[in-house]
């Protein structure tokens, strides 16, 4: 036994004393084997990863249990004699390698810091190791990629290099911490094979936290459900997605199911919304956009989809006219819409809307809910007093949420799933003709990004908006749109209705991108592997 | 891509060069104005109520009080241009030579607290936040802001009082005389030095330990621990490179104060720098003096903002090594 933790229990530090967020949980590990975390966020995943390497983050306190590696109880040591385990016997990989990785740094500095403090290699061997590592994750030009600087790098090869600089000390066991979350999913495809490929070539243990069950199973042995700092239950992966015996399990293994069901869409001469040759780049860099065209038929959702870079945020803000556009037009309810904000009216700013990926950052977090949905229905709408408040009601009850609960509160009082749910109330306030939504569920878990596509098919049912919907996740578009637009390095690549699209893919990039989605069967990757992918 | 390489920085330093310039463009406007608004006549204050009006009328043509402002200020930037800031009107000496000795005083002063006082406090703001929130950390945060909290004349003849009367290890007197040895005027200088250090040191010390702390939230730090790296290594090595920017902007700042603020001290200390010399001249109307020094000190803010600027922007690899 490589890793053995027992009635780990960890508080954190609230307003009024500490709080439990793992209650007692644990769990076992040998060498060579790969277990996978999965739960919803505020599970207590990460916290339990971090734990295997004797390491609370700030805020948090050991409370209870032991953490044995190979024998030792970590938390028995004190913290100086914590440090020889961590980065050298067990290794931690991020999510979000743009933001771990030190941007004072030479990536190739960081990788030999691990050897060089912990005498494992001198810095020679070490660098020879990592230019090695680096071409076995398949980077460019390994010899010199380590003289980078991070924010030189792609995500994708950055992900990759962390990966490569977990392995640094030749560590017995990694913790991968939701590793592939913020990419997406073609670039998703590389990095898992990079990291299946390694752990199995090293004989690495490994913790793999996902909250997405078809990432975890192509790379666990076994599988442990977690809720609220529990242990929900564990089982072998194939066992575990045949035949879970909890019924929080099964609801997780549900998510994906959602689907809306068929609509017949009026056929009108006029669309809700026409972008037409659109060409658009920033300041005196090249084109980001070439020309782009596509329409929104009225009361429908369309599906923007393609990598990071294609060009999707960039066609939200030319529509928004926050980026004017080199060449093309763009047309609302056939009126062209001024291309700069400026000389937009106030009728027109009201009729496009914006719903953004980050509800976090898009509210002020010094205003209470009442004071943010209120801007809206006095600018827009012109109401106040009596009629405004009966209308702020009124969009909570459309939402969901409980008004009176709700209203006096600021957005750090609220989850992750109500915050993105003011950021919908507050387009709706407005109520615009067509509204932009980027990326909205991406951030979210799927239990909950699947309560807001449900609520998003509801309003547009009830009220005839249009969505254009950007998205680089297909479950959520064949989820929740009628119609597609591919785009990929600033060119529509493909479109038509979703199944057109999505079900006999025409365009090679589309059926990249579709063979990309990882599916709940443990041989995806595999196959993916074999058909010569990443 | 590659041939645009270090453009950026060199566009952004040679921009922030032309903004310096133009803004001490418009100080010597303002200070030569406000000069020549002072209530009074100078060539009457200078001779004396008891000047004839044909004396005072003969001196005012001498000075070329006569002319119009605008002739005034050009004929006087033009020779600023050229090394000639005009002759004192209290003893005729060549400004220029005046300021030459004082400046090179108020250098050496300021080097000699900036010497110490910068590593010193950059030092504790390190160990202030390594052990933030224990007895280190508040300790540190107490005396230093009791040390700014002071007029600096107070902490003057405290040090005065205790180090040089009571104990008298340095004298009081800070005048170096004439061709002192280097070691003569560290020693005279210390008290000065010391009294600016414990002015300068608070500000520079809690930037520093504010600008770490707030850094070790990031995402990298967290797993700089992860890799196993001491807590003063974390602090010195990840997320002291990542701070620096304002770190050194207040100390930009603080040098600036020490070469061109500490009129106060040196008056206390009887030391013969700037500071000195431009209240003299203030008293004495010895108008070309008082400009002069206006100019130098508000060229001493600029250069060290400029350098500061730079330097924040040569600490950061985005900027520095451009995708």
């Amino acid at each position: 036994m490589l890793l053995d933790i027992r009635n780990l229990k960890v508080e954190a530090r609230g307003e009024d004393g500490w709080t439990p967020i793992l209650h007692g949980v644990d769990l076992q590990l040998d060498r060579g084997e790969v277990v996978g975390l999965i739960g919803e966020s505020g599970a207590g995943k990460s916290t339990l990863g971090v734990a295997s390497m004797g390491y609370a983050a700030p805020g948090l306190r050991f409370a209870g249990g032991e953490v044995l590696l190979d024998g030792t109880d970590l938390l028995k040591l004190p913290p100086a004699r914590r440090r020889p385990f961590r980065g050298h016997r067990i290794a931690y990989v991020a999510q979000s390698a743009a933001a771990s990785f030190n941007p004072a740094w030479r990536l190739l500095t960081q990788f030999t810091e691990g050897p060089l403090i912990h005498g494992t290699a001198t810095r020679a061997e070490s660098e020879a190791f990592a230019r090695d590592l680096y071409a076995r994750m398949n980077l460019p030009d390994p010899d010199n990629f380590g003289l980078r600087y991070p924010h030189q790098v792609s995500g994708g090869q950055l992900q990759r290099a962390m990966v490569a600089m977990a392995m640094a000390c030749r560590p017995e066991l990694i913790v991968f911490d939701e590793p592939t979350t913020a990419l997406d999913v073609t670039t998703q495809v590389s990095v898992l094979a990079a990291i299946r490929e390694s752990v199995r070539d090293f004989n690495l243990a490994a913790i793999y936290i996902t909250h997405d069950l078809a990432v975890v199973a192509q790379m666990a042995d076994r599988i442990k459900v977690m809720r609220h700092g529990r242990e929900v239950e564990e089982a072998p992966t194939r066992q575990m997605l045949e035949a879970p015996e909890e019924d929080y399990t099964r609801s997780l293994w549900a998510v994906r199911s959602f689907r809306r069901p068929p609509r017949v869409l009026p056929e009108d001469e006029v669309p809700a919304l026409r972008a037409s040759g659109v060409t658009a780049g920033y300041d005196r860099g090249g084109d980001v956009l070439r020309d782009v065209s596509f329409e929104v038929p009225h009361g429908s959702t369309v599906a923007v989809v393609g990598e990071s870079g294609s060009g999707k945020s960039t066609t939200a803000r030319v529509i928004t006219g926050l980026l004017p556009p080199r060449l093309g037009q763009v047309a609302l309810n056939g009126q062209l819409l001024p291309p700069r904000l400026a000389d937009r009216t106030r009728e027109q700013l009201r009729s496009v809307q914006m719903i953004y990926q980050m509800a976090d950052t898009a509210l002020n977090p010094r205003q209470t809910i009442r004071q943010i949905l209120s801007r809206p229905l006095s600018f827009y709408r012109r109401l106040s007093g009596k009629a405004r408040e009966a209308r702020l009601r009124q969009l909570m009850e459309q939402i969901e949420l409980e008004p009176n609960l709700f209203l006096g509160r600021l957005p750090g009082e609220l989850s992750g799933g109500q915050k993105q749910r003011i950021g919908i109330a507050r387009a709706l306030a407005a109520e615009p003709d067509f509204i932009i939504c980027d990326e909205v569920t991406s951030a979210l878990d799927q239990l909950v990004a699947e309560g807001i596509l449900r609520l998003l098919s509801r309003l547009q049912d009830e009220t005839g908006v249009s969505y254009m919907f950007i998205t680089h996740d297909l479950a959520t578009v064949r989820a929740i749109a009628d119609r597609v637009v591919v785009m990929q390095h600033g060119r529509v690549v493909d479109s038509g209705t979703t199944s057109e699209v999505l079900d006999r893919p025409r365009h090679p990039y589309t059926a990249e991108l579709l063979a990309s989605v990882p599916e709940a069967d443990p041989d995806w990757l595999t196959r993916r592997i074999a058909e010569g992918a990443g | 891509m590659s041939a645009a390489q270090g453009h950026p920085l060199r566009r952004m330093i040679l921009r922030r060069l032309l903004i310096g310039l133009f803004t001490l463009f418009v100080i010597s406007v303002l200070v030569f104005l406000a000069v020549s608004l002072l209530p009074g006549d100078i060539a009457q204050q200078v001779l004396g109520q008891a000047a004839t009006p044909e004396t005072v009328a003969a001196f005012r043509r001498e000075l070329g009080l006569d002319e119009p402002l605008i002739q005034r200020y050009i004929s006087w930037i033009g020779g600023v241009l050229t090394g000639d800031f005009g002759r004192s009107l209290a003893n005729g000496r060549p400004v220029a030579e005046l300021l030459a000795g004082r400046l090179g005083n108020t250098m050496f002063l300021a080097t000699y607290a900036a010497v110490i006082a910068v590593p010193f406090a950059v030092l504790i703001g390190l160990l202030a936040a390594l052990w933030r929130g224990g007895w280190f950390d508040r300790t540190a945060n107490v005396l230093t802001l009791t040390a700014i909290s002071f007029p600096e004349f107070f902490i003057a003849y405290i040090l005065m009082y205790w180090l040089s009367v009571r104990l008298g290890l340095f004298p009081s007197i800070a005048d170096p005389g004439a061709s002192p040895s280097l070691g003569d005027m560290i020693t005279r200088a210390f008290l000065p030095a010391l009294t600016l250090v414990l002015v300068v040191t608070a500000h520079m010390m809690r930037m520093t330990r504010a600008a770490v702390v707030n850094v070790l939230g990031a995402p990298y730090i967290a797993m700089a621990r992860l890799k196993g790296a001491s807590p003063w290594r974390v602090i010195t090595w990840h997320a002291l490179p990542n701070a620096l920017a304002p770190i050194i902007n207040v100390i930009a700042l603080n040098v600036a104060w020490l070469i061109a603020g500490v009129v106060i001290v040196e008056v206390v200390f009887v030391y013969p720098g700037l500071g000195q010399l431009m209240v003299d001249s203030v008293t004495n109307r010895d108008i070309p003096v008082v400009q002069a020094c206006a100019l130098i000190f508000a060229a001493v803010y600029i250069l060290l903002n400029l350098l500061a600027d730079v330097l924040a922007i040569a600490t950061n690899p985005r900027l520095l090594h451009p995708r």
